[in-house]
């Protein structure tokens, strides 16, 4: 049952360790990973609906709200 | 007001940073998957080991470029919850389903075959692998196909209805979602777009690989199998342009106006060839539009409509209401500006009526309203203007972001003619010219610009709306302060800034090192 998971596992366990470019490349990609999701996300980038409004209704008469009430200018 | 449009301008600035920094590395990951694809695929069939070696060095170049370019498109994502609240919520299921379906496909198709096409080379048979390269580079382009709907609902919304209760686009039919002439369009023209960007960077690549003269069969088979691409792409990509032409004269005549900076249509109407926008000029001032003006007669008749006395309406025709049906062969009068911004105030009063009614249970009177906003909600978007000039998008960066569009792709052609030429007819000589070759490396900025402006257009010249006469991006953000936009758009200068460095020397310092050895010979790590 398990030799399965096992073989995926050791694939990518050996794939990783037989990297050359690689590596550098993994280390590019978690330092972006974290900044994006652990930075930028999280204090820069809250759900501006989901965060201020407890339910899809008050989320919508958020909207219409904003939507009827926003000034008439495109420039 | 002026925080406003503060929020706005720095939203539009921050939105317009990420996705061309997102679209840098995109194409090159459409256009690399399916050289790989190619090949692979001699190898496969030849067993020869160059080309094994061949798919082995652009396959790290992919890697490189996936690696810092994955997850950049996520940061559009985090601003359309953040800064483009609005939009966000207005457009509901038709943009959140396209995307949900990207993110699943990306993830299972790309990160799946990816591993195997990096891990597998020693573990899965010859042919699985293959497989594998096949279905990262279908993977690819399937994640594109996702985005790409999505982009083009939001230039022909298209399959949905208006839901004033949850404020929501509902989709009711998924078919004219996906399968819009717009959409069909776009998917094709821009994924053919990323092969010719694939091909001239490994044609560029590989000729200074031939400077260097280490590794000239190397070079010269990968120019053979690019230069081939690259011209069944570039040919492909400018058949799909002239359907996008016709497209956006179909269903964003005002973009097709502002691109060739045509404020007075005509039957027969020419093509601008060469000429500078009179940034001064508005509709109904009588100034001039274009100084030094230099027309391909019946041009633009022909490229909007393949009928060289189409009538195409300018600026002003279609403020003043003329249109042209879908055919091309009759000209009317549909709603002009001014009455569609009448419409557009009519349906955000009912909307407002409609809110009053919920909150007083009033079901007859929402009824009554909702039937006012069907009725008016085709052009609910103008409702937000002052005056019919302000649905006329950037007429310069429009017109200009066109020709520099048409201009590198006409060279792009000739680049291809002559590479693909070349390569197949063994002309040598002419591939390792130092010229040439200096031609082919200095090539690949070039399809970049190409590749950009193409966006710049799509985008720019469908302004003011972010949603085609249903939601101008003054609508569309958030009530939040430019301040924390300006934050977060110097934040991702930095951070954008940091990734395309580190792209760039990994890459040159992977082909430099690459270029030293004989690649052929060199012994596997």
């Amino acid at each position: 049952m398990l030799r399965w998971p096992r073989r995926v596992v050791r694939f990518y366990t050996d794939g990783f360790r037989s990297m050359t470019v690689g590596r550098k490349l993994w280390v590019i990609i978690i330092i972006k990973l974290i900044v994006i999701f652990g930075v930028l996300k999280l204090f820069f980038f809250p759900d501006f609906l989901g965060s201020r409004y407890d339910s899809d209704a008050d989320r919508a008469g958020a909207v219409r709200e904003s939507l009827t009430s926003v000034d008439s200018n495109c420039f | 007001m002026d925080e406003l449009i503060n929020v706005v301008d720095w939203s539009r600035w921050q939105f317009a940073l990420t996705a061309i920094v997102h679209w840098l590395f995109v194409p090159l990951t459409i256009g690399l998957s399916l050289i790989i694809g190619i090949m692979e695929t001699v190898y496969y069939r030849t067993r020869n080991e160059k080309w094994l070696r061949i798919t082995k060095f652009w396959m790290t170049l992919f890697g490189i470029n996936f690696a810092c370019g994955v997850a950049t498109g996520l940061i559009l994502e985090f601003e359309f919850g953040t800064n483009w609240s609005n939009y966000s919520w207005f457009v509901g299921d038709i943009f959140g389903a396209p995307l949900a379906i990207e993110g699943i496909v990306a993830f299972f198709l790309e990160s799946t075959f990816i591993a195997v096409m990096f891990f597998g080379w020693k573990r899965v048979s010859p042919r699985f692998h293959l497989a594998a390269t096949w279905l990262t580079a279908i993977g690819v382009a399937l994640s594109a196909l996702w985005i790409l709907v999505a982009n083009a609902w939001m230039q022909y919304p298209a399959g949905m209805e208006f839901d004033p209760e949850q404020m929501r686009n509902v989709m009711v039919s998924f078919k004219d979602v996906v399968l819009s002439p717009v959409a069909v369009n776009k998917f094709f023209h821009t994924v053919l777009s990323g092969w010719v960007l694939g091909s001239v960077f490994v044609v560029g690549v590989s000729c200074w690989l031939l400077i260097k003269r280490n590794n000239r069969d190397f070079a010269l088979r990968s120019i053979k199998v690019a230069g081939a691409v690259g011209l069944a792409g570039i040919v492909l990509t400018m058949w799909t342009g002239d359907g996008s032409a016709v497209e956006v004269s179909k269903y964003q005549p005002m973009k097709l106006a502002a691109m060739e900076g045509l404020y007075s249509g005509s039957e027969g109407q020419g093509l601008v060839a060469f000429g500078f926008v009179n940034t001064d000029k508005r509709p109904f001032d009588g100034q001039k539009a274009i100084h030094a003006e230099v027309s391909i007669p019946k041009g633009l008749s022909i490229l909007a409509r393949h009928d060289a006395d189409a009538f195409v309406p300018g600026i002003e025709d279609l403020i003043r209401g003329y249109a042209v049906n879908e055919s091309g062969d009759t000209v009317y009068k549909d709603v002009s500006y001014a009455r569609r911004i009448e419409m557009g105030k009519t349906a955000r009063q009912a909307l407002r009526d409609y809110d009053a009614a919920m909150k007083r249970g009033d079901a007859a009177a929402m009824a009554s309203a909702k039937r006012i906003i069907d009725d008016n909600f085709r052009y609910f978007g103008y409702g937000y203007l002052n005056a019919p000039e302000d649905a006329v998008p950037p007429v310069a960066v429009s017109f200009y972001s066109f020709r520099v569009m048409v201009m590198a792709g006409g060279y792009l052609l000739l680049f291809f003619i002559v590479v693909a030429w070349a390569s197949w007819r063994r002309k040598v000589n002419l591939l390792q010219n130092r010229w040439f070759c200096i031609l082919g490396l200095l090539t690949i900025p070039v399809v970049w610009i190409c590749s950009e402006a193409g966006w710049v257009l799509a985008e720019v010249g469908r302004q003011p709306w972010t949603i085609e006469g249903l939601l101008p991006v003054n609508a569309a953000v958030s009530a939040i302060s430019s301040g924390s936009v300006q934050t977060t758009f110097w934040l991702f200068v930095a951070l954008f800034t940091v990734l395309l460095v580190a792209e760039v020397s990994i890459m040159v310092r992977h082909i430099r090192r690459k270029a030293e050895t004989d690649m052929f010979y060199e012994p596997e790590k």
